[in-house]
Order: structure tokens, then sequence, then C-alpha cells
């Protein structure tokens, strides 16, 4: 088996879709001959030719528009925001129409078109080339957003969403990009509206999507030398939230992080704490902590360090989750002044 | 408001660009504007000498890694100090990622027009101090902030007009529609350079726009469009100045079209040999925009060679100066990413500043 980086898993995807499906179409700005600016895009003109995929005029409200009209006409396309920011002059058409024709149209129309994203930071990219958007996205009722970790992911999430009747914001991140793994293509891995349990352990759930992935993973590694067995969870699929898999796991651990690079203040992770939170009460032996960006506006290149989640911070907040309550030992209390059975505690009965 | 009937179309803007000096550096006449005198030419050569000196050095400094990217303008000079010179000192200058030369010619340090690309802030310079605003990286988006602040400077009676630079791709962005529109219907003194330099990344012209020229997109909207030849400084800064006079004396604003070639990559993480062949670069070679007006100048006795070596120890000397100052500068503080986001840190802003010195203090 051959190793593939994400960018390279990501391109096969598009070729076989544009492959098996003659209805695909692949456009944005860039994307032709030039590959793409990250190459995901690479030899697809030159395989499939310029009416499959192509370079569109610089227009990102004139791309995602006319995706919605070639999308309610029988194709599929798939078209590229350049860099997460440079997005937002289609946001209108996002949120206005390719969210809401289906339900504006009692589901009479439908708009099976995928839009990839780039995103994140972490690359060393000037202003407005490392934005995490997923929280405007994901907040708008209508689309799915997803968001893959490891290439294998890429590949299968990719094939998914261009076979989807929904609408689907792909999120790419980009610091991922060369990311490599021993795979396969065509690669089937869980669908894209789960979330998968990337590594187990009995301590704590980490939660974490796109780029974080292999930070929190790393975070996991790092925590077993410090004597904690995290448990990491990719959640995958921003919108909708797979509450199955995350609340299976964080009722059995008791405690939960949610990790992401995006500002930290009404971000992603406030949805993650609360449905958490909702649905886990009597289990958690501490409140759900979030590891996100500063609250700034994404900082210039050499200062991102400082912005962006990493290894030791997810350590620190780990060591946050209130663990000496894991040392009162009820049998030591004298029976009359044993507090009443706590909620958390009845929890941790009930999963024994 | 104008009525209807009252309207005047404006003229159409000539296919073939306006041009006074041709590429072997001969005076050709024009019917529209004159040329400027020798020592206006002589400041544009000048200047175009320093900035590509500049420009070779910034672009140096992103191969060695010492600036995050560099996009660089070689082949572009003429538009890039051409315009600004025409700038009067009150006016504004509104400038795109590739436009550094048009900064350092229009008076910004140098140093402070790299703070961007070297990475350490997002705006190096004080806008308010050249009347030059932020660098603007999401295409045609600050063309309405020219139409906004000219209209705010006229509501204050004061004669201030916008010079707003943007590239031929950028021109098929919504927002640079929007501005247009709101230049024309509000009559506010902005003139669109368009520095037409055949690319857009990778995406040519003839896919980018069906229109005769990009100065015929000023039509539809009631502007005045000129083309003209962007390698030729004399032009440009004729075609530019004439334009902003124009716009001043309520003439409305204009799209001048400068029709250049982007010598080098878009930027150095471009890969240009994927896209376009080395034979066009050579073909815009022959038309450098430097080597026309320097033969100009020498032949009719305005510049010699002692003339030409000052302006070229000048640009050495701020070449070294560059290199020097950038190696020098500090590294960027941390606290700095908390002191501007709100006129005064909030709580929230206070707490993080406070936890991240925390966090660099144990290492
Ligand atoms: C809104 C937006 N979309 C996409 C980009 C990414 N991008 C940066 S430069 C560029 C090409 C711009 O071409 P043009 O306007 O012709 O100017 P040039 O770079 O040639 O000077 C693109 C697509 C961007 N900066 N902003």
């Amino acid at each position: 088996m051959a190793e593939i980086t994400m960018a390279q898993a990501l391109n096969r995807a598009l070729r076989d879709a544009l492959h098996d499906d003659p209805n695909v179409v692949v456009y944005g700005e860039d994307v032709g001959p030039l590959g793409g600016v990250f190459r995901v895009t690479d030899g697809l003109t030159a395989q499939f030719g310029e009416d499959r995929c192509f370079d569109s005029p610089l227009a990102e409200s004139g791309i995602v528009g006319t995706a919605v009209g070639m999308a309610s006409y029988g194709l599929r396309p798939v078209v590229e925001m350049q860099f997460d920011a440079f997005g937002y002059p289609a946001f209108e058409q996002v949120v206005s129409h390719v969210a809401k024709m289906r339900n504006r149209t009692r589901g009479r129309m439908s708009l099976p078109l995928v839009i990839r994203i780039p995103y994140g930071g972490g690359i060393g990219g000037v202003e407005h080339h490392s934005d995490s958007s997923e929280a405007y996205y994901a907040h708008t009722p209508g689309l799915r957003v997803i968001t893959p970790g490891t290439p294998s992911d890429a590949y299968s999430m990719l094939r998914e969403a261009i076979a989807c009747p929904d609408p689907v914001v792909f999120l790419e991140p980009k610091r991922r990009y060369w990311a490599k793994e021993e795979v396969e293509t065509p690669v089937r891995t869980a669908p894209m509206d789960r979330a998968v349990v990337r590594r187990t352990g009995s301590d704590v759930t980490l939660i974490a999507y796109g780029p974080m992935v292999a930070t929190a993973l790393e975070a996991a590694e790092a925590a077993r030398e410090e004597g904690r067995d995290v448990e990491v969870v990719d959640l995958r699929s921003l919108a909708p939230f797979d509450d199955a898999t995350v609340t299976a796991s964080v009722r059995k651990t008791g405690r939960a992080l949610v990790v992401h690079e995006a500002a930290t203040f009404a971000g992603y992770g406030a949805e993650v704490a609360a449905r958490v939170t909702e649905r886990c009460f009597h289990y958690l032996e501490a409140p759900v902590l979030r590891v996100g960006g500063l609250d700034i506006p994404y900082p210039p290149p050499r200062l991102e360090h400082h912005h962006l989640p990493d290894v030791d911070r997810i350590l620190d907040a780990i060591a946050r989750l209130q663990w000496e309550a894991d040392w009162v030992d009820p049998d030591a209390v004298p029976s009359g002044a044993r507090p009443p059975a706590s909620g958390a505690r009845r929890g941790r009965e009930v999963r024994s | 408001m104008k009525r209807l009937d009252d309207r005047i179309a404006p003229p159409l803007p000539t296919l073939e660009p306006i041009r006074l000096v041709d590429r072997h550096g001969r005076r050709v006449a024009d019917p529209t504007v004159s040329c400027p005198s020798p020592t206006t030419l002589t400041s544009l050569l000048r200047a175009m000498i320093v900035g590509r000196r500049f420009d070779r050095q910034a672009g140096a400094l992103a191969r060695q890694g010492r600036l995050a990217v560099y996009p660089s303008s070689y082949g572009q000079e003429a538009c890039q100090v051409a315009g600004v010179l025409a700038l009067a000192e009150q006016d504004w200058l509104f400038p795109t990622y590739r436009d550094s030369v048009a900064l350092v010619t229009r008076g910004v340090d140098p140093v402070e027009t790299l703070t961007l690309l070297r990475g350490d802030w997002h705006s190096g310079y004080d806008p308010g101090l050249h009347r030059c605003a932020p660098q603007c990286t999401p295409l045609a988006t600050n063309a309405s902030h020219a139409v906004g602040l000219t209209y705010a400077a006229r509501h204050k009676g004061e004669d201030v007009a916008a010079l707003v630079l943007m590239g031929d791709g950028a021109t098929s962005e919504g927002d640079a529609h929007e501005a247009y529109n709101f230049a024309a219907v509000w009559n506010t003194p902005v003139v669109f350079l368009v520095q037409n330099n055949g690319w857009a990344i990778s995406v040519p012209l003839h896919r980018q726009s069906a229109a005769p020229t990009l100065a015929h997109k000023a039509v539809g909207y009631g502007m005045r469009g000129y083309h003209v030849d962007g390698n030729d400084a004399a032009a440009v800064h004729a075609v530019v100045g004439r334009a902003l006079e124009e716009a001043r004396a309520g003439g409305g604003p204009a799209i001048v079209e400068a029709r250049t070639y982007r010598l080098d990559a878009h930027t150095n993480a471009d890969a240009p040999q994927r896209y376009r062949d080395d034979s066009e670069v050579e073909y815009w070679k022959q038309r450098d925009p430097i080597e026309r007006l320097e033969t100009l100048l020498r032949a009719e006795g305005h510049v010699d060679d002692d003339t030409l070596a000052g302006f070229a120890a000048e640009a050495e000397r701020m070449a070294a100066d560059v290199r020097e100052r950038v190696d020098a500068a500090p590294d960027p503080d941390p606290d700095e990413l908390f002191a501007h986001v709100y006129a005064a840190p909030t709580a929230q802003l206070v707490e993080q500043r406070q936890a991240l010195r925390d966090e660099i203090r144990e290492g």
C-alpha cells in the first residue's frame, strides 16, 4: 500500500467522482491548468477536459450562484473557494440560497453541490489566509458541514459529499494537506455524518475535528506519559452533530474537552459543550472545557503559534478537569457525615 | 441628481491603448493627452529605478525566507509609480498586496511596507500619515472605501481625490462593480487604476472578461474609461492625471485600464511554468517600462550617465538599508495580539493576555 497525502487523496476523490458521474463538474479560481493553489485539482483538466474542470472568473458569489443554477438543473458542481476568508463574498449565496432552496421549495428543488474550502491556520499565511470559518456555516440550517482529519477520510468523505442530495460545505484543514497515510483508493471510511473514536481511553474524552485531530492525538499520547488515559473523538461532521458517538464516549470517561483553532468565544466548541452537558450532566466529573484560539482576529504569521491550541495547552486543560474529585473516598468519610451520592457519582456507578 | 435626458453617454475607450512613448523610446502623439514635462518624466524614471530595486530586494528576501511571501510588481513599475506621482498630497491611495512599490513611491518607509509580508503585523504603516489605506488582499473590497472616503471629504468641504489600484482579475468581483456604481452615482473623485497584467494567478484575461477592454466596464456605469499602455509611464501619468483632474472638477470618476505584464510569478510560492509560456515573458521584456523612458530621456539629453548613476546609487542605498533594517527588526511582541482588537482591551482579552504572559514565562 502506498502513502498518500491528504491533498492527493482529495485529488483522487475528485478524479474518481468525475470518472464515475458525468454530471460532476469542478470549477473555481485557478483549479484548471494550475491545479489549484494547493494542487488538489492537479491534472483534472488534462484528464477530463475543460468542460469538466475549469477556471471561472474571479468572483466567489458568482461561483456559488452559478453552482446553484447548475445543481438545480441536474449537474453536481464541486466548487472551490481558494481560501477560507475568500469565501465571504459568497456568503449571501450560501446562506440565502444554497442552505434554503430545499426548504423554500417544500423539497421540490434540491441542491446537490459541494463547496470546498481550505480553512484554518498554521501555515504561516498572511492575513485572510488562515480563518476558521466553520461556525458561520454550521450555524446555518440546511448546510451539511464536514471536515476530514486524515487522508482516508478526505477521500471517502469527499466522495460521499459529492453523492449527497444536500449541499455540503467541505472544509479542508489546509495545514494537514501534506499529512500522509497508507491508503488504497477507493476507500470507504465511516459515513460522513458520523464521529469516530480515533483512540480509546477511559479518563477523558478529547473532542476535535479537522486540523486539530492530529494535535489531539499527540496530546493524548503525551497525557499517557502523565498517567491519563485519553479518548479522542474526531467529529468529522460539524452539522449534523453525531450526539450518539460523543455522548457514549463522555458517559464512559466522565470528562470532556473540546479543541478547535477558531476563537473560543461563541465558537463551535460552545455548541459541543452545551450538547455534552445536556446529555451527560449526571456523568460529568468536571465542567466541559474548551481549548480554542484566542478571541482576536487571526494574527500575523510570526505570532500565530501564540494563538493556536497546541499539545501543552491541551495538557494544561486536561489537568484542570478537577481530578481531585477522584480522591474523595466515600468509605473514608464517617457514615454520618457522608454527603448524599452526587449526580456524578451516580453516573459513575452506572458506568461501572 | 441628473435627469435622464441630461445624461451624456461617456465616450468609448479606445481599443488601441493611449501611448506617448513607444517601446523603442520614441515619442508618439496622442489626441487625448499631452506628454508630461521632462522634469516629470525624469522623476518617473527615478521612481521606477528605485522601485524596481526595492522589488528585486524584497524578492530576494522572500527567497531567503526572510519574508513570509512577496507578490512582485516586476514589469509593472510604470503603473506603480506613475499613478502615485499623479496624486496630490492630500489625495489617498488604496493599494493591494501587489502594490508595495506604489507605497514606497508615495513615501511610505520601505521596511514598513514589508511588515505585512514579513509576517510581523498586518499593516505596518500609519494610513493617515501618507494617506495610504492598508494594503488590501480580499480582492476589490477596498474600492468602495475610496468612494466613501472621498464622499466624506467632500462633505467636509475638502478637495480630496482617491486612486484605487486593482488587478484585471479583481474587476470580476461584485465588490468592484458596486464601487464603480457608487462612485458614479455619488460623483466622487475616484480613479480606479486597473493594472491589467494579463493574469490573475493562472487565469488569463480572456477567461476573466469578455469586455472589449476593461476600461469599457466604465461605460455602463456612466463613467469615463481610458485604455492606456501600462508600460509607458508618461502615458499612465498623463491619463491618470487627466482623470483625476476631471474627477476633481466634478466630471465624475473613471476607470483607467493600464495594459502591463507581471514578469515574475504571482508570488514566490507560485509556479508560472504550469500555466504560461516563457516566450510571453520574453515578449514583454522587450517592452520594459524603464528602458523605454530611459532611452527617450537620454536621446533628448534630459538624463546622462551621471544622472543614471545617481539614481542607481540611491536605489542601492535604499536596498542596503532595507536589508539591514529587516534583519534588525525586533520580534513582534505577543502582548500586541490583544492591544488593537478594541479601543481598549476587554476584560476577556486582559485575562487572555495574562494567561499568555504566564504561559510564555513558564516556557
Ligand atoms: C476575494 C478574493 N478571492 C480570491 C483571492 C485569492 N487571490 C489572491 S490574488 C488573486 C489573483 C488576483 O488577480 P488580479 O486581480 O488580476 O491581480 P494581480 O494579482 O494579477 O495583481 C487571487 C485569486 C483573494 N485575495 N480575494
